[in-house]
């Protein structure tokens, strides 16, 4: 299993993504730190695959550009084909194939999530290792351990929208907060069959936590 | 190294091809999301099995919702270790399963057959250097005779009454044996369900990584039933007696 290298940009990151009935909402910090410096302030981790698929990358910036560059080829190739877009479902496939057949080689850690006629919202995360899994939500990058209590404490089944917008909110803000390796920004997308609408809010604007 | 390739998944290849297929991808890797113990053991109608749902990574519980079991026809494969190794696994029973559909013969594969499989290619990834890195519970009936083996990421194989891979191995395959060993044709399925509870739940007390949501699957006779998730009854009055250390 390939780490990261010394001086490789790290996306350290928190990542996340939530189901709701009618979509997904995708979201991210923006720090991309090489060491201790952070390289960029205000990174898009939120990397459209295709107008209705996100994926958020975590773990090495070059490795995880890299393959989402490679399916997102693959699912315009895919269109072109079918006359139809692919399901959130094939893309979280196309990304388990790369990154399970490259494990030694990669550092990725990726989060799918999006919008397809079939199923509706769909979220699946690929750890290292390349495994897949479905999930109602995903958390992902260094900063997710600090929040699991967070989320499980917090999610619900059956939440709508505006209520999944708020939570990634609070818990990328507190990851953000607690995590060297993410900060800046929280990038939010929200995913439905109308479209993508995207919103930032901005590092001194972050939901309200105790901070001692 | 050689350069990322993106074959469309799974397509029906030629069994050589297949066999091949992976193997130098990744050389010796280490397992990272993990599947623990899986207990197995013959009793009257046929085996059960159990295992929990939890895909370990490292020390942490993150995913809580896995399936470890798969069916293959009348054969029931139970998984611990990698657990992307374990998707791939299931990936390349399903192309044999196809395979061996569109040669229309007639013949179905049998928990033996499924078994071979199995070792075979565990077997061949270990010569390469390359394992996949689990251990697999192979349970079915065949020709109305019982039958269960395990398989490992270094090829070894075995067959017998009882079996489980991970933790299991040192902690429930002892009290398999004393409850229930050579006795299979007396062993109901109450009684067998007990034993196996038993069992689970002194590797949920054991075992930093088992996880109290498990899954129960028998194969009888009938075919392959996999049970849905339930949760095991802890007994924790013992700690009632337990005040401070000694000192």
């Amino acid at each position: 299993m390939a780490g990261l290298k010394p001086g490789e940009i790290n996306l350290g990151t928190t990542i996340m993504a939530v189901k709701f009935d009618g979509g997904v909402v995708v979201a991210a910090d923006s720090r991309t730190s090489t060491g201790a410096y952070v390289a960029n302030r205000v990174t898009d981790k939120l990397t459209k695959v295709n107008d209705r698929i996100y994926c958020c990358r975590s773990g090495s910036a070059a490795d995880t550009q890299a393959v989402a560059d490679i399916v997102s080829y693959h699912m315009d190739l895919y269109s072109s084909q079918h006359g139809e877009r692919p399901t959130v479902k094939v893309a979280a496939s196309l990304f388990q194939e790369i990154c399970y057949q490259n494990k030694d080689n990669l550092s990725a850690s990726i989060i799918v999530a999006g919008w397809d006629e079939q199923k509706g919202g769909s979220v699946f995360e690929i750890p290292r290792g390349g495994s897949l899994h479905q999930q109602e939500f995903a958390v992902g990058g260094s900063g997710s351990t600090y929040i699991y209590g967070f989320c499980d404490k917090t999610f619900r089944p059956g939440m709508n929208r505006e209520e999944c917008i708020e939570f990634v909110k609070n818990a990328v803000g507190l990851a953000i907060t607690r995590d060297g390796h993410s900060g800046g920004v929280i990038r939010v997308a929200v995913i439905t069959k109308d479209g993508v609408d995207r919103e930032i809010v901005y590092g001194n604007a972050l939901p309200p936590q105790y901070t001692g | 190294m050689d350069p990322i390739t993106l074959e469309v998944p799974h397509m029906l290849r030629a069994p050589a091809a297949a066999a091949n297929q992976g193997a130098n991808a990744h050389t010796s890797s280490q397992p990272i999301i993990t599947g623990t113990s899986v207990l197995a053991f013959k009793y009257k109608d046929g085996i059960m099995m159990a295992a929990d749902t939890l895909g370990a990574f490292g020390s942490m519980a993150r995913f809580r919702d896995e399936n470890r079991f798969m069916q293959v026809g009348d054969t029931l494969v139970g998984a611990g270790g990698d657990m992307s190794d374990f998707q791939y696994m299931k990936h390349m029973l399903e192309d044999m399963q196809t395979r061996e559909y569109d040669m229309d013969d007639g013949q179905r594969m049998g928990t033996r057959s499924v078994y071979k499989y199995v070792s075979n290619v565990m077997y061949g990834r270990r010569n390469r250097f390359d394992p996949l890195w689990n251990a697999y519970v192979v349970g079915g009936v065949e020709g109305g005779e019982r039958f269960l083996g395990y398989v490992n990421l270094y090829g070894t194989t075995y067959e017998a009454d009882c079996v489980a891979t991970g933790f299991g191995a040192h902690l429930a395959i002892p009290m398999l044996r004393k409850r229930v060993e050579g006795r299979a044709d007396e062993v109901t399925e109450e009684e067998a369900v007990a034993v196996l509870d038993d069992c689970m739940r002194t590797l949920l007390y054991r075992d930093c990584q088992a996880f109290n949501r498990v899954r129960r699957a028998k194969v009888t006779a009938r075919g392959v039933e996999v049970s849905e998730p339930y949760a095991l009854q802890t007994d924790w009055s013992i700690a009632d007696y337990v005040v401070g250390y000694g000192a």
